[in-house]
């Protein structure tokens, strides 16, 4: 009789200890009935074998699968670099002065005798929307969230969800269009603002645009909490309020800050409808209903006409890159902060 | 399994789907005269976007085996893009600059050449309850002027009904605009624009604007006219009298603020656009242009 | 001794009686936001359906524009839109699904399955404008693919990436480990376990995560006014296939904005019309997508 080929049958052990320790989760692929040819085993019967193809095409597949896994990463890279590149010369140039660039507000780029490139205006104009945005949206979105959470039935709550959804769903142009005509009607005639398009319309639909963000995710982080906090406050006797108030939110806070913080990303990054929306003027704002031009709305009016490896063409760029690099930093902290959850 | 089919047929259907799509995708690329297509690009000014459309849409029923793609951005994008060589037409409500001409010479190795389609009287906008009816172009430019004097109604002897503040508000274009650039080059002399006004896409909208603003002033294209607001006439020299913004002023430039509307190419145009742009100088075409609001570049017959 | 007063076989005290006012003031309160977000919908909907209601018709769908756009219909918008949409996803989710499944089934909790997490989060942020940039730089001027459907959908698609593999990888995660565990248990492979029970399994998380970015993809203006949209374009009505690929399209989101700021003389209601059209296209997918998910969670066996 043949003797157990136990050498081979240890190597295999090892390889899947070996396998388990560098922490591969599924053992599948290992062990030897699905991917070795056949053997003639111990007791002489014949394991069946996989076609040579579809072993290949496996290992094909897998390797695709892996490059799709890092395609996300391959993407921000060639979007942070794309635009810098184009961007890039002009930094070198002489005419063009980075500090100019960030502290002045002039911006008059197509000038015939004095080309300035200044966004402090613009800057000014998206920070000064997204905060006002942001003082209506947080309140509204969070109360919203606490609503939907911990007030009302199964059904309700339901009902609320798609509803946010449908407004989530809303095209950024349409709400630029409600802006346009619906909003600044209303603003003119209850307010003494000269005209409709100005910073208060625009927060306002940003507010609209980011609430269902804010609401979703903030649901997420509260229905996260253990009922074990709710049931151990309704024990001490608390009532709803003191409940959320003392108990929920505090536990909730990181993923509710996390909600916070995806919506002004959210309302920065919004283009069409500030456009619409906010009157499109570079100055300072004094007021509420000053008009404002944010730095997406620069870049998508002026991007069409800048010759293609212009300097006005490079700082439409530039200012690109100066938004990603934004945004970048928001997301960054809201994951960090939404990281410091997992490790309580 | 009922899920594991449905993918299936799904993937089946997708992949059909977009085998489909992509036979009728895949043709020529465009200006070929394969298959009796031929596609125009047509780009630039937004003041003339509409009249283009117009023209593009009527010379459909004229030549049909012709494909006419109209877009905006302004007189800017729509030369840049002839400079590239990308487009056959470029729309422009200014004039080709200089070193415009040279950067097509280099890129490309042909002229540019202009053809003037009509003309357009820059109007000046005020909202219907402005009692305002004249101003002069000193007037106009210091209001719209960096660092300019006339911020308030009242330095122009105006009270505006109803309102709190009587600051200007004023309402310009984009600068991608022809008429953003024929406006500072015939008003304001070459200076820059004052910041703060309210940039607007269109020319449209500088209207609508205007029409919702009783403190407002801005300028756009004669044609856009509504009936909430009210054009101005324009003195050339204070004292003066002023002339309104309408055909007859147009053409015999007694209205300060006109310009021609002009297509460029590049070199002499040849086929299918040739035939295009000789169409557009027809009387078919200049139809077009007056019932758009412009100026066509002559009158024959008035019998008004 | 006394406890809060809501257990009637206590007698309710001034404390209890004003936790109680708290109590309801708080309930109000949080009632009244979530109103303020359902009335801004809604009212801006009927708003919207009000102002739109004269041209309403079947026939504003499958016009074309006439008459310097101010009349016809919006028929080269629509079916710019549907190509733009069709192609983008038909782009970004064999590549969303396979991203998703590496993140879910074959990564390890390692720095680079972190790294991923932070850019899939990253790009879903990326403002649209920049985006649009991309898109020039890359697609327009560096392939080479010239102002055309093509690079406004490539563009699209990486726009509608991050949130396909969101969606795919809770769909995936929503599978039962012990699905797996019985496959391998009789000894199939890893992509043998995904393609004949997770992928199957998690399709309705797919399917409704696609659709709904029909929405975003339908919805965005800047990402395509630079790459491949058009002011005009004349198609014959009712032509489902007068696109080609390297051709560029009308969309109704940029039909929208340019109706809304560059053409004149046009009834009112037409670009309110428009709007009715995109809006109530994307309401209509995305409920859709919606009863599809309820129906489709009715059916688990799990």
């Amino acid at each position: 009789m043949k003797s157990v080929d136990t050498s081979r049958y240890r190597s295999k052990t090892k390889q899947t200890e070996a396998a388990l320790s560098r922490g591969e989760t599924s053992t599948a692929g290992i062990h030897p009935s699905a991917t070795e040819r056949s053997r003639r085993t111990s007791l002489g019967r014949v394991r069946p074998q996989r076609p040579r193809w579809a072993v290949i095409g496996e290992h094909i597949l897998e390797t695709v699968i892996r490059i799709s896994g890092i395609s996300a990463i391959l993407f921000v890279l060639a979007i942070f670099l794309f635009v810098f590149r184009e961007a890039f010369p002009v930094l070198g140039s002489e005419e063009f002065s980075l500090v100019e660039f960030f502290t002045s507000i002039e911006w008059y780029p197509t000038s015939i005798k004095n080309v300035r490139y200044g966004v402090l205006a613009l800057i000014a104009g998206t920070f000064s929307v997204t905060v006002l945005a942001m003082v209506f949206a947080v309140p509204l979105g969070l109360g919203g969230a606490i609503f939907i959470s911990e007030f009302c039935g199964p059904k309700l709550r339901e009902t609320l969800k798609i509803v946010i959804e449908l407004l989530a769903a809303i095209p950024s142009v349409v709400w630029g269009f409600i802006g346009l005509t619906v909003m600044s009607r209303i603003i003119v005639q209850y307010t003494d603002a000269p005209v409709g398009v100005n910073m208060f319309n625009g927060s306002i639909i940003l507010a609209l645009m980011a609430v269902p963000i804010i609401v979703s995710i903030g649901e997420d982080a509260l229905k996260a909490v253990p009922d074990s906090y709710r049931e151990a406050g309704q024990a001490l006797g608390a009532t709803k309020w003191q409940l959320i108030y003392r108990v929920l939110l505090p536990a909730a806070r990181n993923g509710l800050l996390a909600a916070v913080l995806l919506g002004v990303g959210r309302a920065v990054g919004e283009t069409m409808a500030v456009l619409m929306a906010t009157g499109h003027a570079v100055n300072i704002p004094h007021g509420i209903l000053d008009s404002i031009r944010t730095l997406t709305a620069n870049i998508a009016a002026e991007l069409g006409e800048a010759p293609v490896g212009s300097e006005h063409y490079r700082v439409l760029f530039l200012t690109g890159v100066l938004l990603f690099t934004i945004t970048f930093l928001v997301n960054l902290t809201a994951d960090l902060v939404i990281r410091g959850v997992r490790r309580k | 399994m009922e899920l594991k089919e449905l993918l299936r047929t799904g993937l089946a259907a997708s992949c059909l789907a977009i085998s489909l799509l992509l036979n009728a995708g895949c043709g020529a690329s465009e200006n070929t005269e394969a298959a009796g297509s031929i596609t125009i690009q047509n780009k630039g000014s937004d003041t003339m976007v509409n009249v283009a459309q117009a023209w593009a849409e009527a010379y459909r029923s004229v030549n049909p085996a012709v494909n006419v793609e109209v877009s905006g951005g302004g007189s800017g994008v729509g030369i840049a893009a002839l400079i590239r060589g990308a487009i056959d037409i470029a729309n422009a409500s200014r004039d080709i600059k200089a070193e415009e001409i040279e950067e097509a010479r280099q890129n490309t190795g042909r002229e540019p050449i202009g053809i003037t389609a009509g003309y357009d009287a820059v109007a000046i906008y005020v909202h219907h309850t402005n009692p305002i009816n004249e101003i002069s172009m000193h007037q106009l430019a210091e209001i719209f002027v960096e660092d300019g004097s006339i911020t308030h109604w009242s330095q122009l002897g105006v009270t505006i009904p109803n309102v709190r503040n009587d600051k200007i508000v004023r309402v310009s274009r984009q600068s991608s605009s022809g008429t953003y650039e024929f406006f500072r080059e015939r008003v304001l002399g070459g200076r820059d624009f004052e910041l703060g006004s309210l940039d607007m896409n269109g020319s449209k909208e500088v209207v609508e604007l205007v029409g919702n603003a009783p403190t407002a002033i801005g300028y756009s294209g004669m044609g856009y006219a509504t009936g909430k607001v009210k054009m101005l006439k324009i003195a050339e020299k204070p004292g003066e009298p002023g002339v309104a913004p309408t055909v007859q002023t147009t053409l015999n430039k007694t209205y300060p603020i006109a310009r021609s509307l002009n297509l460029y190419v590049l070199g002499a145009p040849e086929g299918a656009v040739n035939e295009y742009i000789d169409w557009i100088l027809s009387d078919a075409g200049q139809q077009i242009v007056e019932i758009s609001g412009y100026v066509p570049i002559s009158i024959k017959n008035q019998t008004d | 001794m006394d406890h809060a007063g809501t257990i009637s076989r206590f007698s309710s005290t001034e404390f209890s009686r004003q936790k109680d006012r708290v109590e309801r003031v708080a309930r109000w309160v949080f009632l009244a936001m979530a109103v303020v977000m359902i009335a801004p919908l809604v009212s801006i909907i009927a708003y919207l359906l009000v102002k739109a209601w004269p041209s309403l018709e079947l026939e504003f769908l499958l016009d074309v524009p006439r008459n310097g756009m101010t009349e016809g219909g919006i028929w080269p918008a629509f079916v710019g839109t549907v190509y733009l949409v069709f192609i983008s996803l038909a782009v970004a989710t064999p590549i969303g699904v396979l991203a998703a499944v590496y993140l879910n089934e074959y990564a390890k909790d390692n720095w680079l399955n972190r790294v991923i997490n932070l850019a899939v989060i990253n790009l879903a942020g990326v403002p649209s404008i920049v985006h649009a940039l991309f898109g020039l730089g890359a697609f327009v001027y560096g392939a080479k693919f010239g102002y055309s459907i093509l690079s406004a959908s490539l563009t699209l698609a990486i726009m509608t990436l991050p949130v396909i593999i969101a969606s795919t990888r809770e769909a995936l995660a929503s599978v039962p480990m012990a699905f797996r565990e019985a496959c391998w248990n009789v000894g199939a492979t890893r992509w043998q376990t995904i393609w004949s029970i997770v992928l199957p399994n998690s399709i309705s998380g797919i399917l409704t995560g696609v659709i709904l970015q029909v929405s975003r993809a339908a919805g965005e203006t800047a990402p395509i006014m630079f790459t491949g949209a058009v002011f005009f374009k004349a198609i014959e009505r009712g032509d489902f296939f007068a696109y080609r690929l390297d051709e560029q399209c009308m969309a109704l989101s940029m039909h929208l904005y340019t109706m809304a700021t560059q053409v004149p003389n046009v009834e009112e209601s037409v670009p309110y019309a428009t709007a009715v059209v995109l809006l109530g296209s994307v309401l209509i997918v995305n409920t859709g997508a919606i009863a599809f998910r309820v129906w489709l969670r009715n059916r688990k066996k799990w």
